[in-house]
């Protein structure tokens, strides 16, 4: 039996959470109650739809995508169909931008038409913001690790063009091609953000005795990576070799970002953490 | 719905498993999770990862405990059984969001209980690890380290084990960001009852498992010595008489040296001539005979000779029969004297043999023993009470029960509720972490209803216990028989005020 979509108000009173099947929202917006809580009604009424949308174009959705824009129709599956063409030329499926591109719809409901300071939606780490003028939120950065810590922070200002953040890594919930830790991207969406932060994830590599692969459908049959190798395990790598594995990831995230593509973007490894250093802040 | 609602479709075929728990019906193999992290595939059956676990009594039938293990029992809970709700599961934030501490009304025996229950985080939390071994791990106050990074050091001896402190705040946040990582993953392990293996400055390597015999310098530790050596002279001084003239007990603390030994003179035995190395204590007792060492007796000797410092032609004689032994029967050596006095391998007899091996048999099985030491204090209180330093009071007075995962905690005297528990008492998988870094455990306070009305407790939060059988991800498991029934009722407050 499927469980239906679930929303709760978390012990802080505040922000709320929404769930349903692998999607987790933390939600919030700051504003006047009665604003915000037509907010919060409006977002639960998107959320409610979004998983069986996604599902039901879920082959699709696997999909390689090519120059020819795919075939899909929901209006979430074409925002991440969007998020992913201009990086056409490496492998990418629109589930790349997935979670992203689910904040980004929760808070385009939440906030339309209403009058809020700010509000955003986290869905798992990718986080889509909202804020009005002379608004500005500080959030913290986690770099995944052998256990996530928090690393630093990001200060994003309604002058940035910043509404979307998003990480990923190998040690993350999706499977990834690169030894990353963890990357984190600024982008204009979190859609954006979230395909760029797995694509610069998956540049972070090298051949190594110390990296672990197995192809991913080995470890989960439906994975829109099929036989393509994933990280599993990485041993402790030399300083030399985590400066290269890193060296590549920066130059992916310089190209994205003269591409227009993302705003900064934060790589870890080990220990080590290399970024374009636009707005995110080190804490290390 | 007490349980899991998703239902599992197996295929044969392969180790996969189709969760229809959410439209994305994920198929999921074995050891694997799906793409919510929130059920997995754990031998072919889809199971809920996070569970929030109960206790029950085991069920009474004809005079007899019937173990859940014999019956085909689904998890689900037993309606009309004692039930603990316990903390584990209560109130971690992801990748659920749980509201926490819940505050479960019960009956047990007639008496309305109320448990709140809760799982805290424990900054200022550490592990004390006990290792039965003679063998020398390393010097007292040494560090001990995983991967490079210090975690704790070594501190006292006890008789037949070495003590190890793990954790502690120092080295969560107050070292390295890395030292604490490691700290945090490390105590988590060994909470969790997996194997750790760490190193100790100026001394050995070991792999140490709650509740498994330690491994210390890559050998299995399989046994605590019977007694010092001077003890084991003690106790089987008879059983050698007549089959061996001389009996060197090699160890690390105290060499015994039968034929000098009080146990030996009582015999009338002939004194043998044999001076050992180090210091002479009494008669026949002898300190520091080596170095400490993963060797003979937790000394360094590999050959049992070394420690022979001189023979005394006046008193030894040609075929003189010398057993040299450990004080565990794990190393054991049998030499005759030839006529030089030069003692030469021979063949063990098996009247000695048979002792040797009794040694080993009343040797305990040396195990790694891990308990977990918190100070519950500050905010976790005011989830019990208004009034926190009632809390404290009530446990002082034994108004309120601490648990832990349901098994009972030691409460230190003294201020605070500063608790000890053997992990192994505890439910599987009763730990976890956050990132500050600090470790979460399960936390419980179970007292009357009345006495929860008197310190200040949160009535009106107060849930039935059948509210929560209706918890998704509810798991039940078999209430500890080692320990007392948590949820058992305390005496009131008249009763102990009189």
């Amino acid at each position: 039996m499927s469980a239906p979509p679930s929303h709760a108000i978390l012990p802080d009173g505040r922000r709320r959470h929404f769930q349903h099947g692998p999607i987790d929202l933390v939600l919030e917006a700051f504003g006047a109650a009665r604003e915000t809580e037509t907010a919060y009604a409006r977002a639960w009424t998107r959320f409610e739809t979004v998983l069986d949308e996604l599902a039901a174009e879920l082959p699709a959705l696997r999909a390689p995508v090519t120059e020819a824009a795919p075939a899909l129709s929901g209006p979430v599956a074409r925002a991440m169909g969007r998020a992913c063409a201009p990086h056409h030329d490496s492998f990418v499926t629109p589930m790349a931008a997935v979670a992203g591109a689910v904040a980004d719809t929760v808070l385009a409901a939440m906030t339309e038409a209403r009058e809020l300071e700010k509000a955003y939606v986290n869905n798992g780490g990718d986080i889509a913001l909202f804020l009005s003028p002379d608004a500005s939120l500080t959030t913290g950065l986690v770099t995944l690790g052998a256990r996530p810590s928090f690393d630093g922070f990001a200060r994003v200002e309604a002058a940035s063009p910043v509404r979307g953040i998003a990480t990923s890594g190998w040690r993350g919930r999706s499977l990834s091609l690169g030894i990353a830790d963890s990357v984190t991207v600024l982008a204009r969406t979190a859609a954006e953000a979230d395909v760029a932060a797995t694509l610069i994830a998956n540049a972070v590599d090298l051949d190594d005795p110390a990296v672990r692969r197995q192809p991913a459908r080995d470890l989960a049959p439906d994975s829109d990576l099929g036989a393509r190798l994933v990280t599993v395990e990485v041993d402790a790598l030399a300083p030399d070799r985590i400066d290269l594995a890193l060296a590549r990831g920066l130059e992916r995230a310089r190209v994205m970002a003269r591409r227009g593509l993302i705003v900064d973007a934060c790589l870890a490894l080990q220990g080590e953490t290399r970024g374009l250093g636009q707005v995110l802040v080190s804490a290390a | 719905m007490p349980d899991d609602s998703a239902q599992a479709a197996p295929n044969p075929a392969t180790d996969i498993i189709t969760c229809d728990a959410c439209p994305v019906l994920c198929r999921i193999r074995a050891g694997r999770t799906g793409a919510c992290d929130r059920y997995g595939n754990l031998d072919g059956v889809l199971t809920r990862m996070d569970p929030f676990v109960v206790t029950q009594k085991v069920a009474e039938r004809d005079g007899e405990l019937v173990p859940f293990g014999e019956q085909v029992w689904d998890g689900s809970l037993i309606s009309g059984a004692p039930t603990f709700v316990t903390g584990i599961g209560s109130g971690t934030t992801y990748p659920d969001y749980k509201p926490a501490p819940f505050i479960v009304a019960s009956e047990h025996d007639g008496i309305d209980m109320v448990t709140v229950v809760s799982e805290a985080i424990f900054s200022y939390c550490g592990l004390k690890v006990k290792i039965d071994t003679d063998r020398f791990v390393g010097p007292e106050t040494a560090a001990v380290r995983v991967a490079g990074e210090q975690v704790g050091h070594v501190t006292t001896a006890e008789y037949g084990s070495q003590m190890l402190s793990v954790g502690g705040v120092r080295h969560l946040t107050g070292g390295s960001k890395r030292e604490g990582t490691v700290t945090c993953d490390t105590m988590l392990a060994l909470s969790n009852r997996e194997a750790i293996e760490m190193t100790i400055d100026g001394g050995a390597e070991l792999t140490v498992q709650a509740g498994k015999p330690p491994v210390i310098g890559g050998k299995l530790e399989e046994r605590m010595r019977v007694g010092c050596g001077s003890a084991t002279i003690g106790i089987f001084a008879k059983q050698w008489h007549g089959e061996a003239d001389e009996v060197i007990v090699v160890d690390d603390h105290i060499t015994g040296v039968l034929s000098e030994h009080q146990a030996g003179r009582f015999l009338d035995m002939k004194p043998a001539g044999l001076r050992v190395r180090g210091r002479r204590s009494t008669p026949g007792r002898y300190f520091q005979v080596a170095e400490p060492g993963t060797g003979w007796g937790g000394t360094d000797v590999t050959d049992p000779l070394t420690i022979i410092d001189k023979i005394d032609p006046k008193k030894a004689w040609p075929g003189l029969r010398l057993l040299m032994v450990s004080t565990t029967g794990e190393d054991a050596a049998f030499f005759v004297l030839d006529d030089d006095l030069e003692p030469q391998p021979a063949e063990m007899p098996d009247k000695l043999q048979v002792v040797v091996e009794r040694i080993g048999e009343n040797c305990e099985p040396a195990l790694s023993t891990v308990i977990f030491m918190a100070g519950a204090g500050g905010s976790l209180r005011a989830g019990v009470t208004e009034n926190p330093v009632r809390l404290t009071r009530s446990v002082r007075q034994a108004l309120t029960r601490v648990t832990c995962g349901g098994a009972p905690v030691y409460v230190w005297p003294g201020g605070g509720i500063t608790l000890m528990v053997d992990v192994t008492t505890m439910p599987e998988g009763s730990f976890g972490y956050v990132p500050t870094p600090a470790i979460v455990a399960p936390i419980e306070f179970t007292l009357r209803l009345d006495d929860y009305g008197k310190i200040g407790g949160h009535l009106n939060a107060v849930r039935k216990v059948e509210e929560i059988a209706g918890i998704e991800r509810l798991k039940t498991v078999r209430w500890h028989a080692r320990t007392d029934w948590p949820g058992a009722p305390l005496k009131t407050d008249r009763e102990s005020a009189e």
